[in-house]
């Protein structure tokens, strides 16, 4: 702080205008806060005076159950974040190559673009759920000698469909990067390899880091489907228990579960967007 | 700085044996011969659209020619054989827009070519550019990024980027057209201190004061081929042809 800075005082006029924004601000949390509760106690009351509320209360919302069921669940969760551990890290990868695949040019790389295209066209119109089936029941099909574990014929699945997604979402990126920047680092003498991977592929991650943490997000949910395929994940724990008992509480538990798991991941996306927001409103981006 | 020659028995650094190029069917370059020696400060001049942004990407490489020939220090660039990477390295580059790279500091875009290209210890490197970079009033903004910078700032980190690696030879396309005149002069105060220190620099400019003042030669671009050529007295004070007088009323009646 200089001397300046120090000595200056705002004016009645500042002032006014702040006790003015105070006041607005103040108004709107505190209608937001009226009509945040009174909306939870309607919908709230509806549910609850509904004929049938108590015969649904005891099926998906019984407090016992969800405590014998809660322990196995989480076990079965434990499951989920280990393939989500590695699909994440194959996607990464695959991701990736595809994308510099496709943006390779020249008539040379035909066949490689080609098949790079091929593939994202394939798996992102392609259901992760029929992919599953034909990973899962198709692969061990080929030989039964081999006994592949079914979690990994599924992260192998995930990690199929969410490649695509995520080199569709870096490709973008890519060629956001303004073409003057590879002329750039060309005219430095640098190879289209150390282009791609010092300047182009820093700047497009920079650019569709939101989009990608929303792939993971999505990605996070989606490996509770590796359940069809027998694997012992959340899922079919509670569908264990569901079997035993007829009752439905075990998957609120697990899909509440997975709202935990996922919650961090939003909140820093969120984050992270408003942050980039706020970055270029200010013109602190090129 | 005095440049690293390789071939430095040649005094003629570059040499354009009748160069031609198309952009479909805009002969934008008809047949360029151009020479220039070691320390030789050549400044190109011509109307908007007469092609020396393409002149100075065909002799980086950027750009695909049709015809002819280029060499430099001595090795023909244009050979087939040649590996680019390793001409573009002996070559230094500023473009009109400044291309810095924004998800680097000042510092990491100054030393990339020196770490990624040259195979220069980092820390070499890093040392080297932090002189350059004080010794060019830049020293405060080694760690900023660029986005942080004036234009005149982020243009003369440009150059001290281009010049890093001692190249045998440095191309400036209008760098100052994107300043404001305030921002102008310091970028062009660099380029008087590199002329100073040696090197040999091919530039385009519509600055004329500052052609004639930095100038050994000047070339007057017109229908694809320097048209005339000269000293700055000869082409500024007395041109032969009618273009480059036509030209030259119409640049500094304005
Ligand atoms: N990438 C391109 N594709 C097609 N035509 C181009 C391309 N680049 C330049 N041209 C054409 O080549 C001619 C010369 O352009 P160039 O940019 O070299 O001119 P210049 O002398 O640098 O002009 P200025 O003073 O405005 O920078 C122009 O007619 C332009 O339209
Ligand atoms: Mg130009």
């Amino acid at each position: 702080m200089t001397d300046r800075t120090a000595a200056w005082q705002p004016s009645a006029l500042e002032l006014d205008r702040r006790l003015h924004r105070r006041r607005a601000s103040r108004r709107s949390v505190l209608i937001a806060l009226v009509s945040t509760v009174a909306f939870a106690a309607i919908a709230g009351w509806l549910v609850v005076t509904s004929p049938n509320w108590e015969a649904v209360r005891q099926t998906f919302f019984n407090v016992e159950i969800a405590a014998e069921s809660f322990p196995r669940i989480l076990e079965g969760l434990w499951l989920n974040i280990r393939v989500l551990f590695f699909a994440t890290i194959v996607v990464a990868i695959v991701g990736t190559l595809l994308a510099v695949m496709r943006s390779l040019r020249g008539p040379v790389f035909f066949p490689v673009r080609a098949l790079a295209t091929g593939y994202t066209d394939l798996f992102r119109g392609l259901p992760v759920l029929i992919v599953l089936y034909l990973v899962g029941f198709g692969i061990p099909g080929l030989n039964p000698e081999v006994r592949i574990p079914v979690a990994v014929l599924g992260t192998i699945a995930i990690s199929l469909c969410y490649s695509a997604y995520v080199a569709e979402v870096l490709r973008a990126g890519m060629e956001a990067v303004h073409p003057s920047q590879r002329v750039a680092a060309r005219s430095l003498g640098l190879s289209h390899a150390k282009t791609l991977r010092l300047v182009v592929i820093p700047q497009a991650l920079r650019k569709v880091v939101p989009a990608l943490m929303n792939d993971f997000v999505s990605m996070q949910k989606d490996v509770g489907l590796i359940s069809v395929l027998g694997a012992v994940d959340a899922i079919r724990q509670a569908q264990i228990v569901q079997a035993t008992t007829y009752n439905f509480t075990p998957y609120v538990v697990a899909g509440l579960l997975f709202v935990a798991l996922s919650f961090p991941m939003i909140r820093l996306t969120d984050h992270v967007s408003a942050r980039m927001a706020t970055r270029e409103q200010t013109g602190g981006t090129v | 700085m005095t440049a690293a020659h390789p071939s430095a028995a040649h005094a003629t650094v570059l040499e354009l044996q009748g160069v031609h190029k198309l952009f479909g069917d805009n002969h934008v370059l008809r047949g360029v011969d151009l020479e220039i020696a070691s320390h030789e400060v050549v400044v190109v001049i011509g109307a908007s659209g007469s092609g020396k942004s393409t002149l100075m990407r065909t002799i980086n490489l950027i750009e695909r020619f049709d015809d002819g020939r280029i060499l430099l220090s001595g090795d023909d660039i244009t050979d087939p054989a040649v590996d680019v990477d390793k001409v573009r390295a002996r070559i230094g580059v500023v473009f009109q827009h400044f291309n810095l790279f924004p998800h680097m500091r000042v510092i990491d875009n100054v030393t990339l070519a020196a770490r990624k290209v040259h195979g220069i210890a980092p820390d070499v490197a890093r040392d080297r550019a932090i002189g350059l970079l004080e010794t060019f009033g830049l020293g405060d903004k080694v760690r900023d990024y660029p986005d942080r910078l004036s234009g005149g700032q982020q243009q003369r980190v440009a150059i001290v980027r281009a010049i890093m690696t001692d190249p045998e030879l440095l191309l400036l396309d209008e760098i100052t057209s994107a300043l404001d005149p305030m921002l102008v002069g310091e970028v062009l105060d660099l380029v008087r201190d590199l002329k100073n220190q040696g090197s040999t620099i091919l530039m385009a400019t519509h600055e004329m004061s500052f052609a004639r003042s930095v100038a050994d030669r000047i070339v007057f671009m017109h229908g694809g081929r320097p048209l005339e050529t000269g000293t700055p007295e000869q082409i500024f004070d007395a041109p032969r042809e009618p273009e480059t007088r036509e030209f030259l009323a119409r640049i500094t009646h304005r």
